[in-house]
C-alpha cells in the first residue's frame, strides 16, 4: 500500500476492485464507513459478484472475471474526452510531457520488438524516451504534441471506447458511466479517491499489467502521495508484507535489490553498474555493501569485493517462481525442500500436479502448527504411502501467541507481538528451529577449505543462545536495522549507509526501526496531531516511518497543500524545509525551486510517474487487454487472444469453451483463512463455514437442472472436485460480445486433513501465470458444472 | 486427527455455565460480571492478529501462564479493540486439541509418522541438506564466473513468521547457495 488502513477514513471516493474488502479484510471497512459516515465518502464495487462488499457501496458494477484492463481503458477513454484528470499533477508529477522514442509503435495487438518465436519482446530498445544530444529526455509541456506520453496513451485507448469496452466487460452502459462519474469527482485537487484490490487484480497472466492500470487511474485523478488516495493492495497473510521485504522469493535480496544471476552480476562492480542513474535508487551501492558485511562479518573486505562472491549467482534469465519451481521439482531437479510454513497442496496451481511433484523430493521439512495437506502429501487420497520415498520431518511451531517479534502489515507499519503464552509440548518458534538448523548444518563446513563452501561456512551466525528467544530475536532485529561498525552503534537509518564496508545491515528499508533508542516497532504511543490517523509513534513504518509515500505529490508544486483540510507535509519557508505531520518523502531540504524539487517520485530516475512505461514491464509500455489463457470469447481489440509474453509449460492442459463454456474464478470467506490449514483446526471457525460450495446465477442452476443445496461435479481441464451448489442472485449471467456467459466461484480453503474436509479447489486451476510475476491466474479460468447423477 | 464434534462444542459453553451458576451469582449481574472475573487478575500481553494482513491488534489475558481470554486490543489505533470472526477466534489457536507437539518423521515408505527428539532431527537435517548442497554445488559455471549456487535445494514460505525469522530464512538460504525460494505473495 502506498496509504495505510486507517487511511481509508480520509477518501471521499472508494474504488474497490478485485477485492471482497467487507469480508476479506474486514478492518478496511471499520475506516471506509467512518468516512462514509463523517465525510460522505462514496464507495463503489466492481466485481464479477454481489458481495457484502457490494451491499455496502453506494455503487455497485458486475463484470467478467479478467477484463480489468478493457474496464480501466474505458475509464482513461472517458477521462480524456471529458478532460476529468486533475492537470497540474499530471502535468508535472508524471511523465505525461515526455516524447516517446522514434521508433515505438503498436500494432495489431503488440508493441515494437516482439520475438514470436520466442514469445517474448526481445528488442525493446523503442520502449523509452526520445532524448536530446545529451542524453535528456524530451518533453513537451503543452501536451500537444503527438508523440508525447499524453496523446499517445490517449490514442492507444482511442479503441476502448464504451460499447467495445462494455462488450468485453459484460458491464452495463449505464453502471460504467455511473462508475466513470463517480470515481472522476476525485480529479479535483480538493478531493482524494482511493482505490482498494487484492487478489481479483493480480491473479491473471495480465495481473502486473491490470495493477499498472490501476495505478494509472489514480497519477490522471492525482490521487498518488495524497490523504485518501494512492494505490492499495489489501495483502494477504499477517506478514506477506515482511515476507516480501525480507526477499523470500527468487528474484530480490533484502529491500527490493535484484537477485543477483550470473550474465548480468558477475562481481560487485557488475552488479553496481546496474545500479539506475537517477533517483533514490543511486544509492544501491550503499544498501549491497551494507548487506554483504551483515551477512559476512570480517569475511567481507574491499580487497574480496566484499564478499560478493558469496552471494549466489542465478543462472542469467532463470525463473525459479512457484510455478517453475514445481515444474523444476517434478523434472526430478529438486531434491530437498524447507517448508517453512506453506500449504502448496490447497494452495498451488493445478494442484494435482504439484502433489505428484512434490513425490519426486528426496526429503522434506515443514514447520507447521498443524498437520497439513503438504505435511500429509505421501499419505493423500488415491496415493500408496509406500509408493512414496521421500523423507518427511514435520516439525512442531508454536502459534503467533506463543511467539516474540514484529510483523508487518498491508501499509508497511511494523507492530510488536510480545509472547503471552508458551506453546504446548515440544513446539518451538521458528527462530530456534532455524537457529539450531543452521548450527547443524554449518558443522558440516566447519573445517572445509573448499571455495564452495565459504558462503556458509563464514555466514555470521552471532545472535547468543536462541533458548532465550527474546535476546535472539532482539539481536537478529538489531543486525537488520543496522550498526556503524567504526563506532558499534546503531544506525539511525538507511541515510548513514555507507559502500566501503563501514556499515552493515541486514535490510536497507527496516533501517531505521532499531536505532540507539531503541526498537521502535515496541512503541505504543497514540498521537495524531493531524488527525489523520497518521499515529508517528504507533510502531514503524518502513521506509523512514512515513505513513504516506510519495508525499510530496500531496503539494502543488509550489510546495503548498492542494488541500487545506489534508494537508500532511508542506514546504516551509522560513525554515527552508519540509515539514508537517508525516515524515517527508523527499530531501528534507530540497525547495520547490530546486533541480527536481517538483519531481515526488523519487525511486524513478526521472521523479515522474510513468503512464508509459519504460522497459518495465514484459509485455509492453502501455497496459493492453488480452483474453485469459482460458476464455469463453475471442479477443475483439486484437488477433492476439491471450498475453502474447507468458511463458506456457507442456505439462499444463488448455480448457476449449466448447467443452467448459463458464468462467470460474475463486474467492474466500471471512470465517477461513487461505488453505484453512489453521482455520478449519480451530473448532469456532469450522463450524460456521463447514464445506465447500459453488455459487452460481439461477439461470445456469436452471440451465443445467440444479438445485440449491445439492452437491454438483465441477470439471476444467486439468480435474474434477465436487461441491455443493449454492444458487444466487448474486452472480448474473453477462452479455459478452453478443454472448451469454455465466460465471461461477468457489472458495479454496478445503482440503484432505482438518476437522471439516472439501475437495481442493485448486485441482482446476492452470499452471500458468503472469509475464512478469508468474502468479498463476487462478481468478479466469473455463470449467462446466454438472448435476452428479 | 478427530473430526469436529457438535459434542465437544457444546461441553464447552456447558461447562462456563456451570462455572458460572456455582460462584452462585444472580442472572442480572452475570453479564456484567463474567468478564471481569476470568481477566480481573490476568495478565496482559498485546499482539497481532495471525489472519489477514489488516495487523489488528489483540490483547491477551494470561493467569499463572494460562491463556484465559483473547481479544481485540482497544488501544490499537488500526482496529480500536474489533476483531473480525477470524480474530476472534485466534484464543483456540493456542487452545487446541489439534495441534502438532511433536517432532515427526516419516521415512521413506513408511504409512506412520514416528515421534523424533529434536537433537536426532536436527543431525538428520544438517546432514541432508549437506549430502544434498554437495552434490549440486557450482562454484564457476561455464564461463569461469563464482556462482555458487545449488538448483537442488528449495525454500518455500512463510508469510505467517515474524520478521526476524524471516530474515534468518532469507539469509541461511542464500548463505547454501539456494536460489531456488519463493513463498504465499508469489501466488
Ligand atoms: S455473527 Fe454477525 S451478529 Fe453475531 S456478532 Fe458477528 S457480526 Fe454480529
Ligand atoms: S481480526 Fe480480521 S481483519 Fe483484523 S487482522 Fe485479523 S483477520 Fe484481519
Amino acid at each position: 500500500m502506498t496509504n495505510h488502513w486507517i487511511d481509508f477514513k480520509n477518501t471521499d471516493c472508494a474504488l474497490i476492485i478485485g477485492s471482497n474488502a467487507a469480508e476479506n479484510h474486514p478492518v478496511s471497512f471499520t475506516w471506509l464507513m467512518e468516512a462514509k459516515v463523517k465525510r460522505g465518502a462514496k464507495i463503489i464495487h466492481v466485481d464479477p459478484r454481489f458481495t457484502r462488499t457490494s451491499a455496502r457501496s453506494d455503487l455497485y458494477a458486475p463484470m467478467r472475471s479478467g477484463t480489468d484492463i478493457p474496464f480501466f481503458g474505458g475509464l482513461f477513454n472517458y477521462i480524456f474526452e471529458t478532460g476529468r484528470y486533475h492537470h497540474d499533477y499530471v502535468l508535472h508529477y508524471t511523465n505525461a510531457a515526455h516524447i516517446v522514442h522514434d521508433d515505438y509503435d503498436f500494432q495489431e495487438g503488440l508493441f515494437t520488438g516482439y520475438d514470436e518465436e520466442k514469445r517474448t519482446y526481445a528488442d525493446r530498445s523503442s520502449w523509452a524516451y526520445k532524448t536530446d544530444a545529451e542524453g535528456k529526455p524530451l518533453k513537451d509541456m503543452t501536451l500537444q504534441d503527438p508523440r508525447c506520453v499524453f496523446q499517445m496513451m490517449k490514442k492507444h485507448y482511442e479503441r476502448y471506447d464504451i460499447d467495445t469496452v462494455c462488450s468485453i466487460t459484460g458491464m452495463p452502459k449505464e453502471k460504467f458511466l455511473q462508475v466513470a462519474e463517480m470515481f472522476t469527482e476525485t480529479a479535483s485537487p480538493d478531493k482524494t479517491g482511493t482505490i482498494l484490490y487484492a487478489m481479483g487484480q493480480t491473479q491473471h497472466t495480465v495481473g502486473s499489467q491490470n495493477t499498472r492500470a490501476l495505478s494509472m487511474l489514480q497519477l490522471l485523478l492525482g490521487n498518488v502521495g495524497r490523504p485518501g488516495g494512492g494505490v492499495n493492495a489489501l495483502r494477504g497473510h499477517s506478514n506477506v508484507q515482511g515476507s516480501t521485504d525480507m526477499a523470500c522469493l527468487f528474484h530480490i535480496i533484502p529491500g527490493y535489490m535484484p537477485a543477483p544471476n550470473d550474465g548480468d552480476h558477475v562481481d560487485l562492480a557488475a552488479y553496481n553498474a546496474t545500479t539506475p542513474k537517477g533517483g533514490f535508487w543511486t544509492n544501491r551501492p550503499k544498501f549491497i555493501a551494507s548487506l554483504l558485511k551483515a551477512w559476512w562479518g570480517d569475511q567481507a573486505n574491499l580487497d574480496n569485493d566484499l564478499g560478493y562472491h558469496y552471494l549466489p549467482k542465478q543462472k542469467k534469465g532463470a525463473n525459479h517462481s512457484h510455478i517453475a519451481l514445481f515444474e523444476d521439482m517434478m523434472a526430478g531437479k529438486i531434491k530437498g525442500l524447507f517448508n517453512w510454513g506453506q500449504n502448496p497442496v490447497v494452495s498451488g496451481p493445478n494442484t494435482n500436479h504439484e502433489a505428484k511433484a512434490l513425490e519426486e523430493l528426496e526429503w522434506m521439512v515443514q514447520l507447521d502448527p498443524f498437520e497439513n495437506e503438504t505435511a500429509a502429501f505421501w499419505k493423500r487420497p488415491g496415493v500408496n504411502p509406500s509408493d512414496v520415498k521421500t523423507e518427511v520431518f514435520l516439525l512442531p511451531v508454536t502459534t503467533f501467541l506463543e511467539k516474540e517479534g514484529s510483523v508487518t502489515h498491508s501499509g508497511r507499519l511494523i507492530q510488536y507481538r510480545w509472547k503471552a503464552i508458551e506453546g504446548p509440548g515440544q513446539t518451538k518458534q521458528e527462530s530456534w528451529i532455524i537457529d539450531h538448523i543452521a548450527r547443524s548444518i554449518k558443522s558440516h563446513y566447519e573445517g572445509s577449505n573448499k571455495p564452495e563452501d565459504e558462503p556458509i561456512k563464514y555466514l555470521t551466525w552471532d545472535y547468543g543462545s536462541s533458548d532465550d528467544l527474546s535476546i535472539f530475536v532482539d539481536a537478529v532485529a538489531r543486525e537488520i536495522n543496522g550498526k556503524d561498525l567504526r563506532t558499534g552503534k546503531q544506525l539511525p537509518g538507511f541515510g548513514a549507509l555507507q559502500d566501503d564496508g563501514t556499515t552493515a545491515c541486514g535490510n536497507w528499508i527496516y533501517s531505521g526501526m532499531y536505532t540507539e533508542e531503541g526498537n521502535h516497532a515496541k512503541r505504543r504511543e497514540k498521537e495524531d496531531p493531524s488527525g489523520l490517523g497518521l499515529y508517528l509513534k504507533w510502531g514503524y513504518a518502513w521506509p523512514l516511518n512515513r505513513r504516506i509515500i510519495y508525499n510530496r505529490a500531496n503539494c502543488d508544486p509550489s510546495g503548498k497543500p492542494w488541500s487545506e483540510d489534508k494537508r500532511t507535509i508542506w514546504w516551509d519557508e522560513t525554515q527552508e524545509r519540509w515539514v508537517g505531520y508525516d515524515v517527508p518523502d523527499f530531501a528534507p531540504t530540497r525547495s520547490p525551486q530546486d533541480p527536481g524539487g517538483t519531481d515526488p517520485f523519487i525511486m524513478l530516475p526521472e521523479g515522474q510517474a510513468r503512464f508509459f512505461g519504460v522497459n518495465s514491464m514484459n509485455e509492453g509500455p502501455f497496459p493492453e487487454h488480452y483474453e485469459p489463457y482460458e476464455s469463453p470469447v475471442e479477443n475483439i481489440l486484437s488477433k492476439v487472444q491471450y498475453n502474447p509474453a507468458i511463458r506456457i509449460w507442456e505439462s499444463n492442459k488448455r480448457g476449449e469453451a466448447s467443452e467448459f463454456p463458464i468462467v470460474c474464478s475463486t474467492w474466500r470467506v471471512c470465517e477461513h483463512w487461505h488453505t484453512g490449514a489453521i482455520s478449519r483446526n480451530l473448532p469456532w471457525l469450522a463450524e460456521l463455514m463447514p464445506a465447500l460450495f459453488v455459487e452460481m446465477s439461477p439461470t445456469l442452476a436452471r440451465e443445467r437442472g440444479i438445485s440449491h443445496g445439492e452437491i454438483v461435479e465441477i470439471t476444467s481441464a486439468r480435474g474434477a472436485i465436487k461441491a455443493v451448489a449454492m444458487v444466487t442472485e448474486r452472480i448474473q449471467k453477462l452479455d459478452v460480445q453478443g454472448k451469454t456467459i455465466e460465471q461461477v466461484g468457489l472458495t479454496w480453503h478445503f482440503g484432505y486433513q482438518g476437522l471439516v474436509k472439501g475437495d481442493i479447489t485448486n485441482i482446476l486451476t492452470p499452471h500458468v501465470g503472469d509475464a512478469n510475476t508468474t502468479i498463476p491466474e487462478y481468478k479466469a479460468f473455463l470449467v462446466d458444472v454438472r448435476k452428479v447423477k | 486427527m478427530s473430526g469436529l464434534s457438535r459434542r465437544r462444542f457444546l461441553q464447552l459453553s456447558g461447562a462456563t455455565a456451570a462455572m458460572a451458576t456455582s460462584l452462585g451469582f444472580s442472572l442480572d449481574s452475570l453479564e456484567a460480571s463474567t468478564p471481569q472475573l476470568r481477566i480481573a487478575n490476568a495478565k496482559e500481553t498485546t499482539s497481532i492478529c495471525c489472519f489477514c494482513s489488516g495487523g489488528c491488534g489483540i490483547i491477551c489475558h494470561t493467569v499463572n501462564g494460562e491463556l484465559v481470554n483473547v481479544e481485540g486490543d482497544p488501544d490499537n489505533p488500526v482496529n480500536r479493540g474489533s476483531n473480525c470472526s477470524k480474530g476472534a477466534a485466534t484464543f483456540q489457536t493456542a487452545k487446541n486439541d489439534e495441534r502438532v507437539t511433536k517432532v515427526l518423521y516419516r521415512a521413506p515408505g513408511s504409512a506412520e509418522w514416528e515421534e523424533k527428539s529434536w537433537d536426532w532431527a536436527f543431525e538428520r537435517i544438517g546432514e541432508l541438506t549437506a549430502k544434498a548442497r554437495d552434490a549440486s554445488i557450482v562454484h564457476r559455471n561455464d564461463d569461469g564466473v563464482i556462482v555458487n549456487r545449488t538448483e537442488a535445494i528449495a525454500s518455500l514460505g512463510s508469510s505467517i513468521l515474524n520478521n526476524e525469522d524471516l530474515y534468518l530464512v532469507s539469509k541461511l538460504m542464500r548463505g547454501l547457495g539456494v536460489v531456488n525460494i519463493e513463498h504465499q505473495a508469489r501466488i
